[in-house]
């Protein structure tokens, strides 16, 4: 009975997407409710299913009863709950602050594009196969690309044409690699393949090598590595600021396929790449931390401020993945999740500070309204997000730093970790003394009356929501022991993967 | 039938590169394209190259996989759906702000002035 669950994070938004188009599509208030239901439901479903893989076992889901490696399994695994559970709770505050601020009037269909985002999601971190996850891909790309141009405008609608084409590219990619991979290993279902890359002729490790390669960049460009990070400024600037806080689930899609790829296929055992990926991901990753983090005191505006610091978020979590040990994964998922509710955290007040100045260009503009509110949310936030105590961000960096301890270049790493967390703290506190502290300054004038003439915002619904993405971090951080413990097994679990193949391959 | 195959995913992809970097939308889109029908070319020859071969293995003797051929039906119709979805959005682009050029300044997010219908429904 259990296993029939496991489509359920996909059917559910899949199903629900259709309904709001076809049948309520003129009526908003309807939308709401029906997609805010879903979206909860998909909270539950996903609970339910981590609950379901703390046990330790891989669920496999057979569709179509075809089994593996003839037919597209789904399975759930520890991983794949926590990115579910990670996802559907993001998804529900990110919602909730839509609708509390109206996002969803400004244009048509926000919510229909919203589910068929969240099914992408869920299924490209529940499937078993590798075209499979190029086809989530793909439907959780076109559902960002109407997200990302959500109620126009000029300069969105020139940053949603780089998006697409960017990603565009990345697809393409994409399915050079898988097809070079299935030329080679003849399967494309991700535990059949872990099997074959073991038993290869050494005429085609070369190929099967370059195939791997290939996705790993394909992964970078989701993940926003460097030098592939590109596409990521200007969309995060240039999205209506709550699908930028969904979009931090987007670069954790590429994380999730690096880390499950790069363990279950070609993993450090692997003798086909052997310590390529990592060899790989560590250089990229401490440029993309440094680039983050220059960005988040060079920005100007703080939508491009936070962008940048989720660019450096990145590349401390990769720099974690890249050791691939059991202990750096179990620090490269806890520094995921807490980055992804931090970069949540901090795109939604961007939104709200952007709806009462008109701008959110760092200049000192008079006093905004619920000022001293919205500057403790950004405290709370930016603390988060550098990194320091009391919150979660400080135990994720303890953890990363002490995952790379024993890798070859570490002080390149714990340089770039330390000192990039330094500068993020400089370049938070000055962009929120900017705009909170010198608007109490005498003598500031409002030269255009944008501030002035700005209409009054909700705050109740959107405040809230932000706080309860706060209370996450907060319950990452009182719950330490316990999540970690969890993330533990998750990563023993990706690291021994005869018992994801032998359910995958139904040999039990 | 390999040199012809290798030497077309070769050119078009070649073609589809060199376009994709002239950052104007319809050269770009054309090279998206071009690029597409590489990869599916490459997907196709991926199950190896046979002639007038069953697909499925019935009796002793070569026989063509299927498997790409049903990936590539996939992969061209969402490079179908995407290309055309991205000739609309670079249209609409471009007839909102005059220019098809793919370069973009760094400039701040545009944000509405007078809130969409707010309390319509109060």
């Amino acid at each position: 009975m259990m296993s029939h669950w496991i489509v359920a994070p996909i059917i559910l938004p899949s199903l629900m997407a259709p309904l709001l188009v076809l049948v309520a599509r003129h009526d908003i208030g309807l939308q709401r409710v029906l997609s805010l239901a879903a979206t909860a439901a998909l909270v539950v479903i996903s609970l339910m299913l981590a609950v379901a893989a703390a046990s330790g076992t891989v669920e496999v889901y057979e569709l179509g009863n075809w089994p593996a490696p003839f037919g597209i399994v789904m399975v759930l695994d520890r991983l794949s709950a926590l990115m579910l559970v990670m996802t559907a709770l993001l998804a529900l505050a990110v919602q909730v602050y839509v609708v509390g601020t109206d996002w969803d009037r400004r244009g048509a269909h926000f919510h229909a594009l919203y589910q068929f985002q969240l099914m992408g999601l869920t299924g490209a971190m529940l499937t078993g196969d590798l075209f499979n996850l190029f086809v989530f891909f793909e439907v959780l790309l076109i559902a960002s690309y109407g997200l990302m141009v959500h109620g126009g405008g000029k300069a969105r609608l020139r940053a949603g044409v780089q998006y697409v084409i960017f990603n565009l590219a990345g697809s393409t990619l994409f399915v050079f690699a898988l097809a070079t991979l299935y030329g080679v290993t003849g399967t494309l279902n991700m535990a059949d393949m872990a099997e074959r890359a073991h038993e290869l002729p050494e005429a085609d490790v070369a190929l099967l090598r370059t195939g791997a390669a290939m996705l790993l960049v394909v992964f970078a460009v989701k993940g926003a590595l460097l030098p592939v990070h590109f596409w990521l400024p200007n969309t995060y600037v240039h999205a209506p600021a709550p699908v930028a806080a969904l979009f931090a689930i987007m670069t954790k899609v590429g994380a999730y396929s690096i880390i499950r790829v790069y363990t279950l296929i070609f993993g450090p055992e692997a003798e086909v790449t052997g310590t390529m990926p990592g060899d790989w991901i560590m250089p990229a990753a401490v440029l993309t931390l440094i680039v983050g983090m220059v960005g988040v005191l060079a920005g100007g505006n703080l939508a491009r401020v936070v962008a940048f610091a989720a660019i450096g978020s990145m590349g401390t979590m990769f720099a974690a993945v890249a050791v691939f040990t059991p202990e750096s994964t179990l620090a490269a998922l806890y520094y995921m999740v807490h980055s992804t509710f931090a970069a949540a955290v901090l795109f939604l007040i961007v939104d709200m500070v952007q709806s009462r100045r008109g701008t959110c260009a760092l200049g000192v503009l008079p006093p905004i309204a619920q000022t001293g509110l919205i500057a403790s949310l950004f405290f709370a936030g930016a603390i988060a997000m550098a990194g320091m105590p009391p919150l979660s961000g400080f135990l994720g960096k303890l953890l990363v730093l002490d995952a790379v301890r024993d890798h070859g270049g570490v002080a390149w790493v714990w340089a770039a970790i330390l000192i990039g967390s330094l500068i993020a703290i400089v370049g938070l506190a000055r962009a929120g003394s900017q705009l909170f502290w010198k608007p109490h300054a005498e003598g500031i004038t409002d030269p255009d009356g944008t501030v002035a003439a700005m209409a009054s915002q909700p705050v109740g619904v959107p405040v809230a929501s932000i706080m309860a993405l706060l209370g996450l971090i907060v319950v990452m951080t009182l719950g330490a022991g316990p999540v970690t413990g969890y993330m533990q097994d998750t990563a023993g679990q990706l690291f021994d993967t005869s018992v994801y193949i032998n359910a995958v391959m139904g040999r039990n | 039938m390999e040199f012809v195959v290798a030497s077309s995913v070769g050119l078009l992809t070649a073609a589809g590169v060199y376009l994709m970097l002239r950052m104007r939308t319809f050269p770009v889109v054309v090279g998206l394209a071009l690029l597409a029908y590489a990869v599916n070319v490459f997907l196709f020859a991926s199950g190896r190259l046979t002639l007038n071969q069953p697909p499925v293995q019935i009796y002793e003797g070569p026989w063509s996989d299927p498997l790409p051929q049903a990936l590539a039906l996939t992969a061209i119709v969402i490079a179908f759906g995407m290309t055309a979805f991205t000739v609309i959005l670079a249209l609409v682009s471009f007839l909102t702000s005059g220019s098809d050029s793919l370069d973009m300044e760094n400039s701040d997010p545009a944000v509405a002035r007078t809130p969409a219908k707010r309390g319509e429904d109060a």
